[in-house]
């Protein structure tokens, strides 16, 4: 039974160079202000990895980190997608001041405890999601958004416990919720814990349901194991972006246990359409507009 | 169950077969030697055979107690039903799609009462273990769990499940009916459920192949059994990048029944035989319906609404992290 497992945490530690998100953040530091980190550099190229259009930094950034030519979409952060959603850019980030810890002291190749402070001396992620609420043409929304370069956006304790705050404040201020997915799964390091945050925003979501607020489900490029089998399927709707691939186990798990090469499009948005799994299928540049139009429909 | 010497022996348990062989030598002895009385010795040896049971689990390693979990001669959920309820009425299909061999569940009498059992189902022989799909259910496994669970509901019946699976199956049909999607569903419908339900890791507990059926009021886990995120081979090949670091893996991952008490992540460890359950079946099984019943008393205490507010609030409290010293949060909390 060796090489049997759910591969719910496949894509997590796995380097990706080909996907993985260009857009790398930088730790503030005493010369760099928020301003200055969020500019980008001018002359710099960008080669689209499904077709090899160039294109410039800043006009990458003006379509949204989508390829001009194809429609790729670039896998992108919170930073970017609170920028996209809510109005003038303006939002609050909410419950930051919580981190992991490795209470397990859970070593593998290193320990738990040295890969998060390498991380936190990186960037200035303090976890794999962050909670945002502001407005989105007016409409009030509170989001959850997860960072896959906070070790593969994996599921940990402050995830869900974040996912949890964030609901308690939606259902005290009656606002929709809305997650955006980008994760491998669980977060292996904190075991069993990661696996009970399943249970434990499940828990959430039904209270958020009960309180009859909507509950918006974004699927980004990947999404996988622990979010697909909890929160990230439960959406009033679920929907993600092109091309995205989601699933519960990984393609190379999947392709280990049925020694056979997977179709083409499997795990992709257009797959899971197919099979009922999703609303629809939104373009980056149509996020806001759709959003704002769903949270109006599902109140009135 | 099986006798000796159609048992099965683990490599840490080989000082029992050996004791096992000195009993079958000493009756031969006897045979041939009537004139001399060997009765006692071979009952010196049989007790001493408890005593070795003892001595060896007493000092195991978390990747030993994964392989007692998966020993060839453990009970499954069917022996466990045989044993503890009678009128079982095993009920098929999703209404779906299919029937999951590896999921099965169905009414019946346990104690006079009426309950609703439901869990993954392994098998024994090469043949068996293959219709079984080694405990893996597909997502029509989890949608059968979830209707039975329905039913049981409409008629206000209590349910036990019961988990044994190294993981929900990885495969392509799976992936096209919505593995993910079906695991996801159980564990939101079994958080809002209005009749008492109790989990009970028997065997392995693997991932959200097991939280799929793992949500209820209690979670037990049986001594000899694990339950955590991945299995060990399945975490060592993802973080050690290799299969050969299993052992390391399942002592970092910390899934032992005595490691999840202590999180407080499961709520009660049944005591097994001495040596694991597969040393005495009906031991093992009236042991666990011992512990079923005396929660069930408990759970049914409650009402509905309490029960799926204490589960709520039970699972909300898991999970661990530190607060960031105020120092180095930034003054500007948004841009
Ligand atoms: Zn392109």
């Amino acid at each position: 039974m060796d090489n049997i497992f759910t591969g719910l945490e496949e894509d997590a530690h796995q380097e990706e160079t080909g996907r993985r998100s260009w857009f790398k953040r930088r730790k503030k530091g005493i010369l760099t202000t928020t301003a200055e980190k969020k500019e980008t550099p001018e002359g710099l190229w960008n080669k689209c990895p499904e077709c090899n259009f160039i294109s410039t930094t800043s006009d990458l950034k003006e379509a949204l980190f989508v390829c001009a030519k194809c429609n790729y979409h670039h896998r992108i952060g919170s930073d970017e997608y609170f920028d996209i959603i809510f109005d003038e850019q303006v939002f609050t980030e909410m419950f930051d001041d919580i981190r992991s810890v490795d209470m397990l002291h859970f070593t593998d190749l290193k320990s738990y405890q040295k890969r998060l402070d390498d991380i936190h001396s990186k960037t200035d992620l303090k976890d794999s999601m962050r909670v945002a609420t502001g407005n989105v043409n007016g409409e009030g929304l509170v989001v959850a958004c997860m960072d896959f370069e906070f070790i593969g956006g994996s599921l940990g304790s402050v995830m869900g416990e974040k996912f949890s705050r964030a609901v308690d404040y939606c259902i005290a201020n009656k606002l929709p919720f809305m997650v955006i997915s980008k994760s491998g799964g669980a977060r292996m390091m904190e075991s069993a814990f990661s696996l009970m945050q399943m249970a434990k925003t499940s828990g959430k979501l039904s209270q958020l349901a009960d309180a009859q607020l909507p509950y918006f489900s974004l699927l980004t490029d990947p999404t996988f194991g622990g979010i697909s089998a909890s929160f990230g399927m439960l959406g009033d709707l679920n929907f993600a972006e092109p091309g995205a691939l989601i699933g519960f186990a990984g393609p190379r798990v999947i392709k280990e246990t049925i020694k056979k090469d997977l179709p083409p499009g499997f795990q992709r948005s257009e797959f899971l359409i197919e099979h009922g799994f999703l609303d629809f299928i939104l373009d980056r540049k149509d996020l806001k507009n759709k959003l704002s139009q769903l949270i109006t429909l599902f109140r009135n | 169950m099986p006798q000796y010497p159609n048992r099965q022996f683990l490599d840490f348990e080989q000082p029992i077969k050996d004791l096992y062989e000195q009993i079958e030598q000493t009756k031969k002895l006897a045979e041939k030697n009537q004139k001399i009385d060997y009765s006692s010795t071979i009952s010196q040896l049989e007790s001493s055979i408890v005593d070795k049971r003892k001595e060896i689990t007493e000092h195991l390693t978390p990747w030993q107690r994964v392989q007692l979990s998966r020993h060839p001669d453990r009970p499954y959920m069917l022996k466990y039903i045989e044993k503890m309820t009678t009128n079982f009425i095993e009920c098929h299909g999703d209404r779906n799609f299919a029937d999951d061999k590896a999921m099965i569940g169905g009414f019946a009498d346990l104690d006079g009462e009426t309950v609703m059992l439901i869990g993954q189902q392994k098998g024994h022989t090469t043949k068996m273990r293959q219709l079984r799909n080694f405990g893996m259910a597909k997502p029509e496994g989890y949608r059968k769990a979830l209707r039975l669970m329905r039913l049981a509901e409409k008629f206000d019946k209590p349910i036990i499940t019961f988990i044994d699976t190294p993981g929900a199956y990885p495969g392509l049909e799976g992936e096209e009916r919505g593995q993910g999607e079906a695991i996801a569903r159980n564990i939101f419908e079994m958080i809002r459920l209005k009749v008492p339900v109790i989990c009970i890791i028997i065997g392995e507990g693997a991932s959200g192949g097991a939280l799929g059926i793992g949500v209820g009021d209690r979670v037990l886990m049986m001594e000899n059994t694990w339950y955590t995120v991945i299995s060990p081979e399945g975490c060592s090949s993802i973080l050690w990048r290799s299969v050969d670091k299993k052992e390391t893996a399942a002592e970092q991952l910390k899934l032992t029944s005595i490691d999840m008490k202590g999180f407080g992540l499961v709520d009660e460890i049944v005591p097994e035989p001495i040596g694991g359950a597969h040393w005495d079946y009906v031991e093992a099984a009236e042991l666990l319906k011992k512990v079923i019943l005396t929660n069930l008393k408990e759970i049914k205490k409650h009402s509905p609404k309490v029960r799926i507010n204490k589960r709520i609030e039970k699972f909300g409290k898991m999970g661990f992290w530190e607060a960031i010293p105020t120092t180095e949060i930034p003054a500007i909390a948004s841009e």
